[in-house]
């Protein structure tokens, strides 16, 4: 039984907790983390999607920041989703309130594509998938710069939105708000991996 | 320019401008749902918006004055100078909101074209109509005010992608915020059981659509994110209104009418987000200075009651 801890700090929390509960079925369970000492008890993790800053701040009242840290070099999968990519990244593009967490080697551009009025939904090419995936995109950031070590899995036009370093998986999108589960997928088989 | 990537070949196909879907209800309500577990804020300068993300807030609510301001004024209350909410717009990187009066689909339509994230349509100020916006046909979200459940069945019918309590705005007093979103939240518990033809009746009694009334049957909660406003002044109201089943809390007067803006500011995001721990609550309560003076709710005069404006 795998263990799976949704950061439940702020966001749209209840959503991804359903979402990773059909994805897993039977293989696990799926809690929320609000506290420092819930995230080494996890086996695999989800930040979800919400305002970085918010979360930021939140995640380092709450001491969890070397938490995530030691939980990504242990080899365990992460699911960064909007926000969530925002956080991993080691760079944040201009005058930024939002401290990086530095799990991937990426730079960020936090609100690439505008204001919600330039939100939208597009069908997605994703290395890996056989059929486009359809992604929602709400005040989506984007990375705009990457290091070696980091697999680009889709973009906008020329913008990153999906990539990958290890065990840590981002997407600019939610797959929590639709009911393709092949994102979901890809981070159950980093954690039977 | 091009994409360099080695798995590029597909991506040019299918990414054109044309293939984007904008203004959708999973956009707008999605864009409701990344609020959830925050505090939202009222600001009327810059610089206030600059202290309001710096405490944490999800976004800020930009308006010419602060509801217990607008109160003691009198007169019409309109939307905000363009010129105010651009300049919040520029001050900060968390979404920006605005109101606009109840029916002034014009108002709406200005602060759609100024860029601003989502609209209030709210009693705070003065209606333009007896009609409400029609919401659906913006690209961008809409978030309105209830006091029960029939209200806020009419609302995500227009097409409003978030609820938020009335309350009573500008009071401090937040007895009736709490009277609303218990009414809400019992509404909805008592569906629960009901056949179709019950579920039918009911949707009559409280003016909404059957759908509507079934899926809150179903799914035990609105269909939308559901905040509390109007009056909500200290942590222990913010915490006070999450326990009650709020998503997350708007604070207007309470923060930038108490003493101590900056500290009442991070005490009432930590309250939300320690809602559940009353030790937390303890701690962060310390030491604010004033609240807001406030005004008891049940003693203001029939005619300057906002919560009674819109249907």
């Amino acid at each position: 039984m795998y263990k799976i801890g949704v950061i439940a700090l702020q966001g749209d929390v209840s959503e991804h907790v359903d979402a990773m509960r059909r994805a897993l079925g039977d293989k696990g369970i799926v809690v929320e983390v609000r506290k420092a000492g819930e995230i080494p008890e996890c086996d695999g993790l989800v930040i979800p999607g919400g305002e970085s800053t918010t979360i930021s701040t939140q995640l380092e009242k709450g001491g969890m920041v070397g938490e995530l840290k030691d939980f990504v070099s242990r080899g365990k999968p992460i699911l960064a989703t909007c926000a969530g990519l925002v956080l991993v990244s080691s760079t944040i593009e201009g005058d930024s309130r939002v401290k990086p967490l530095g799990l991937m080697d990426t730079t960020v551009d936090r609100n690439a594509f505008g204001s919600q009025k330039a939100s939208f939904e597009a069908d997605l090419a994703v290395e890996g998938f056989e059929t486009p995936y359809r992604a929602v995109f709400i005040r989506a950031p984007v990375i705009s710069d990457l290091g070696r070590a980091v697999q680009v899995l889709a973009r906008v036009e020329d913008k990153i939105v999906a990539a990958r370093q290890g065990n840590v998986l981002c997407l600019a999108f939610h797959p929590e708000l639709t009911e393709d589960r092949r994102f979901h997928q890809m981070f159950m088989s980093e954690l039977e991996a | 320019m091009r994409p360099t990537s080695p798995f590029n070949v597909r991506f040019e196909a299918v990414m054109e401008l044309e293939n984007l879907r904008f203004g959708t209800e999973l956009l707008k309500r999605g864009f409701a749902k990344m609020q959830k577990g925050g505090v939202i804020m009222d600001v009327t300068t810059p610089e206030q918006a600059a202290i309001a993300e710096e405490a944490g807030a999800v976004a800020v609510m930009a308006l010419h004055a602060v509801p217990a301001d607008i109160r003691k004024m009198g007169g019409v209350a309109r939307m905000a100078d363009p010129a105010v909410i651009e300049e919040i717009i520029n001050a900060v990187t968390i979404p920006v909101m605005a109101k606009a009066r109840i029916g002034h689909f014009v108002e709406a339509q200005i602060l759609e074209a100024l860029g601003v994230d989502m609209v209030d349509e709210s009693e705070v100020l003065t209606p333009a109509d007896t009609f409400h916006i029609e919401k659906t046909k913006f690209t961008i979200p809409f978030v309105c005010g209830a006091r029960n459940l029939g209200e806020a069945c009419r609302r995500i019918a227009e097409g409003a992608a978030m609820i938020r309590t009335k309350g009573e705005a500008g009071t401090g007093d937040v007895s009736q915020a709490v009277l609303h979103m218990r009414a809400i939240m019992s509404q909805i518990r008592a569906l629960k059981g009901m056949d179709d033809v019950e579920l039918a009746k009911v949707a009559r009694d409280i003016g909404a659509k059957y759908e509507l009334v079934a899926e809150c049957a179903r799914m035990q909660r609105l269909p939308v994110v559901n905040f509390a406003a109007g009056g909500v002044a200290t942590p222990a109201d913010a915490a006070l209104m999450m326990l009650l089943g709020a998503d997350g809390v708007f604070v207007g007067s309470g923060i930038f009418k108490s003493e101590n803006p900056r500290a009442m500011a991070i005490a009432i995001v930590q309250a939300v987000h320690n809602y559940d721990n009353p030790q937390v609550l303890a701690r962060v309560s310390k030491g604010l200075g004033a609240a807001m003076k406030g005004l008891d709710a049940s003693t203001i005069p029939e005619g300057e009651i906002l919560q009674s404006r819109g249907w």
